[in-house]
């Protein structure tokens, strides 16, 4: 079974040179970590800045320069700051290559839900809905499982949904997904994972065909 | 030269009253117009609604505004990381609206450019889209959205001119340049108040004549929200 950073690591051989690429909070913020270094990609985060760098150096942090999770952090060579107007133009208009964000549910059928929980939890959707709503290429970071040991996998979401039909692919602490017309295609599994628990893990449709390779991480 | 500079925090926010509709630049704590909201909570109005893509924290930016109940109704992309809110929500105390934030910026833009609505695929197929008209344009589906309708509007830039030309820094520009114009009057505070003549016409951000007053902020703690930093190795 993936940690948070197998995850990451996972996802991160899913971004190709030239990318454009707008990471979500948690464990999408850690993807660029673990992209290759012989490749150029760019970060974009929503509220204004393309081209993010690491974090800053002690006693280097500038209060105006923040990523959306609103976290100190620099740019490098060839960034550029925008309005919120430009920002989601970049994701609206699809000029962001991939996106990659957390979920609280995924449905078989590419719906996904991450941003109220009634009578709960109500912090707010924030780039969510605009980022599912127009990106092409929308990566789930998950835990295949909530806490209470649920499946986050469903036929259908019962969360308020963020979008419909967008997701395309999730990657979890125990497997690699694709959504297909009639279910969740399993592409891979983490190491020491079975099928078998992955099924059990999976409330949605399971489709599996053929031998499932082991993740390589 | 048509001048827009106030003199003081005070005297920008003349005719502020009960009840009326703010839009608030900013991100997070990034990019607030500090001043005018420590103003907002000397005045005392009340029955504020507010425009702005996030509530502050419990004991800054808005929250100080939300800690005083001045706010009847929040319009907001996210709200996390304020706790006051949170309870004044659940409880029914206050109203609030969650808007996409792409779609909340360009509800502000839209005001500023003399657009009554526009078509947006975010939110189609949830509860954002409830009541809305819905339309299809080449296959895809798409949610009407109108702009928004502000008394005031304040915003916070690096430096400004007396023409009320203004200049971003890093990414505090974020909402503030799409809320001037988007309201009956736009209020802008800034870091440095320049001379017409000081600012070069190709780097300016917003042209003046969306603004219709301009102060230099006395003071900018820029706090913080999440400090995070890389070690030296």
């Amino acid at each position: 079974m993936l940690d948070k950073n197998g995850i990451a690591k996972r996802i991160a051989q899913e971004v190709k040179d030239g990318y454009y690429v707008n990471l979500g909070i948690g464990i999408p913020t850690l993807v660029a970590n673990f992209v290759r270094d012989d490749i150029n990609v760019e970060f974009q985060s929503e509220n204004g800045v393309l081209g993010m760098g690491p974090f800053p150096f002690e006693g280097e942090e500038d209060a105006d320069i923040i990523n959306a999770g609103k976290q100190t952090i620099t740019t490098l060579p060839g960034a550029s700051f925008f309005d919120s107007v430009t920002s989601f133009g970049m994701i609206r208009g699809k000029h962001v290559h991939l996106t990659i964000l957390g979920a609280m549910e995924v449905a078989e059928n590419g719906d996904i839900a991450n941003w109220k929980i009634p009578g709960k939890m109500v912090k707010g959707m924030g780039g969510a809905m605009d980022l599912v709503a127009s990106a092409e290429n929308i990566i789930v970071a998950m835990m295949h499982t909530n806490r209470e040991g649920d499946s986050k996998l469903l036929k259908r979401c019962t969360l308020p949904l963020t979008g419909v039909g967008c997701v395309k692919k999730i990657v979890t602490n125990m497997a690699v997904l694709e959504i297909v017309d009639k279910g969740f295609k399993l592409l891979e599994t983490a190491p020491g994972i079975s099928v078998e628990q992955v099924r059990a893990a999976t409330e949605g449709t399971l489709i599996v065909e053929g031998t499932i390779p082991e993740m390589s991480i | 030269m048509i001048s827009k500079k106030v003199k003081t925090v005070k005297e920008a926010l003349i005719g502020v009253e009960d009840g009326m509709t703010l839009m608030l630049g900013g991100f997070g704590l990034c990019g607030i117009p500090e001043n005018a909201i420590k103003e907002l909570v000397r005045l005392g109005v009340r029955d504020l609604s507010c425009i702005s893509n996030n509530a502050g924290v419990d004991d800054f930016g808005l929250g100080l505004l939300l800690q005083n109940r001045q706010i009847k109704k929040m319009i907001s992309s996210y709200v996390g990381e304020n706790d006051e809110f949170e309870r004044q929500m659940l409880s029914g105390e206050l109203d609030v609206e969650l808007t996409p934030q792409g779609t909340l910026a360009e509800k502000c833009r839209a005001a500023q450019a003399g657009f009554p609505a526009f078509y947006t695929p975010a939110g189609f197929g949830t509860e954002v889209a409830e009541g809305k008209e819905t339309r299809e344009f080449n296959g895809k589906m798409y949610v009407l959205e109108e702009a928004f309708k502000a008394h005031f509007s304040f915003v916070k830039a690096w430096k400004g001119d007396e023409a009320g030309n203004l200049i971003f820094k890093g990414t505090a520009r974020n909402f503030n340049p799409c809320m001037c114009g988007a309201a009956n009057i736009t209020v802008a505070e800034v870091e440095e108040l320049l001379p017409v003549g000081a600012l070069d016409p190709n780097q300016i951000h917003v042209p003046g004549i969306f603004v219709q007053r301009i102060f230099q902020g006395a003071a900018y703690e820029k706090r913080i929200e999440q400090r995070t930093v890389r070690q030296r190795s």
